[in-house]
């Protein structure tokens, strides 16, 4: 091999990373930020005491209620079903068990307005099995616990899957009941990884749109998540409105993601 | 371990697979003719072309930007590398109704820019391009997200002895890095493209949801509804379904095979 030439493209890289960096920026900022930026600048517009007013009607003030609640709620469910599919699929073996796995990411795949279909053929006036939930909070509950299904299971699996087990064999044989070991050696392992899923499905759960504005009926005060408020609030030509309670979703979503993201560096 | 096992299938079963099995059922349970008949109306036809050409803008526009962010990301030192990397998850976050807000603010007519659009003769919003910018936006983070710990993981000992050798940055990106990625990038076209043609809430806010012009094969599925057709509602369901199965398939395939090079 000759002797190697001293790197003569140095300049030429260095000219191209602001010019690659820069069109990204430009990119980011017209599609990402420019418009954040206008929401924000809207909502604000008639000063503070406008945006107060308009986020704290009493319509806003149930649909933010309602929406916080139910996330809540259908982030926990997901968070324990999440963890015990994490763990047949990584423990357990059955037939089959490859095509559940595959299963897992469906609400991925599927487009939102499509699941919320599905259950309310289901679940709902039609039901053949004689459950309807069409237009109650149970069914807005059931959109979202579908579309959050994967987050939890899908941060837990890996990590299970470089759970060392030695140390779950050591517990037992010195008498820890099944239930113990989980909790005392396995669960703080995994927990991480919980919690960065099941921020990453609240975060999901909050803003959902799709899924939702089938079997919920938008019932005021009822079943009108914040998502179908805003919409409506657009659709009424009530855009302060909507920009107001928009602000306050993008809020949460800022505020969790920097959560998620400062314990996945952990 | 059988009461678990029998939690999570029962669970996976009642949430996920009955319903899904459903709608299947209810499409087909008056032949195949009038599903078929339903999603090859010239309306339905329209719809899913639109929903293909938001696929085919979004998702490269998307690969693109996203290799390169990556790379950034992970190849230079730079101020604000910070808040770059954790603007990228925002789409990930935002309710997509709040994403339709958003660009209407600043593309629709009373936007930011909307009397020059509307000067110039350019409509964005209610039209296709502003239905494109939504769906680039919900699924920028993909193709971004999946290629960063491939590049973290490949290390740089390659392409810098492909530079010590001479060659251009060009060729090592080409030749070097762009092979060593490619599960990262494919990963995330496929995830893109699902999200890209699942995408409902910002493309419906920003679309105006004009029957037979701007409406998306999703939007349809809801107007079918409103509109007391099930079968239409249904039936487009299905295909949207398959497509998105078809999706599934073929990250199970990706997988199968990066693991098959791995070892």
């Amino acid at each position: 091999m000759a002797s190697l030439p001293a790197s003569p493209a140095r300049p030429a890289i260095a000219a191209r990373v602001p010019l690659a960096g820069g069109v990204a920026v430009l990119y980011l900022s017209v599609i990402v930020l420019l418009p954040l930026a206008a929401v924000t600048a809207k909502a604000f517009e008639g000063g503070i005491g406008e945006f107060w007013e308009q986020v704290t009607q009493p319509q806003a003030v149930a649909a933010l209620k309602l929406t916080l609640g139910i996330s809540l709620v259908v982030t926990l469910i997901n968070v324990v079903m999440g963890t015990i599919i994490a763990w047949v699929l990584v423990r357990d073996d059955f037939r089959g068990k490859r095509l559940v796995n595959t299963l897992i990411d469906l609400p991925f795949a599927l487009p939102t307005i499509v699941a919320g279909l599905t259950l309310l053929a289901l679940y709902g006036s039609r039901s053949p099995i004689g459950i309807d939930v069409a237009y109650t909070r149970i069914g807005v509950a059931m959109a979202l616990l579908f579309v959050t299904l994967p987050f939890v299971v899908r941060a837990v699996q890996p990590t299970l899957q470089e759970v060392d087990r030695d140390m779950e064999e050591a517990a037992a044989s010195l008498g820890a009941s099944p239930w113990t070991t989980f909790r005392r050696v396995v669960l703080p392992n995994l927990r991480p990884a919980i919690v960065a899923g099941g921020s990453l499905a609240f975060a999901r759960a909050l803003g959902e749109f799709g899924s939702v504005v089938l079997i919920s009926g938008n019932l005021p005060y009822k079943t009108e998540v914040a998502s179908v408020f805003i919409f409506g609030q657009i659709e009424n030509d009530n855009v302060h409105g909507a920009a107001a309670v928009s602000v306050v979703l993008l809020l949460a979503a800022v505020v969790l993601l920097a959560a998620a993201g400062r314990l996945a560096r952990r | 371990m059988k009461g678990l096992r029998f939690a999570a299938l029962g669970y996976l079963a009642a949430i996920l697979v009955a319903p899904v099995g459903l709608i299947f059922y209810r499409t087909f349970e008056r032949g195949i003719g009038a599903a078929w008949e339903s999603v090859t109306t010239p309306e339905a036809q329209h719809a899913f072309w639109l929903t293909l050409v938001m696929v085919v803008i979004a998702v490269p526009l998307n690969t693109v930007f996203g290799v390169a962010t990556a790379m950034l990301l992970e190849r230079r030192e730079f101020r604000g590398k910070a808040v770059l990397n954790s603007i990228i998850d925002l789409p990930f976050a935002i309710s997509p109704v709040v994403v339709g807000l958003a660009l209407i603010l600043v593309y629709g007519r009373t936007g930011w820019f909307g009397d020059w659009f509307a000067e110039n003769g350019i409509r964005i919003i209610f039209s296709t391009p502003g239905m494109v910018l939504a769906t680039i936006f919900v699924c920028l983070p993909f193709v971004v997200r999946e290629v960063q710990p491939v590049l973290r993981e490949i290390g740089t000992e390659q392409e810098e002895a492909a530079r010590t050798l001479g060659a251009t940055p060009a060729q090592t990106f080409w030749r070097i890095t762009l092979p060593a990625i490619r599960w990262g990038v494919g990963y995330g076209v496929v995830l893109s493209t699902a999200r890209a043609l699942g995408e409902f809430g910002a493309v419906a806010v920003v679309s105006g949801r004009i029957s037979g012009v701007t409406e998306t094969a999703t939007l349809r599925v809801q107007e079918r509804f409103e509109a007391f057709d099930p079968v239409g509602a249904y039936s487009a369901s299905v295909v949207l379904a398959l497509m998105g199965m078809a999706v599934l398939l073929f990250m199970n395939l990706l997988e199968r095979r990066r693991r098959r090079m791995a070892a």
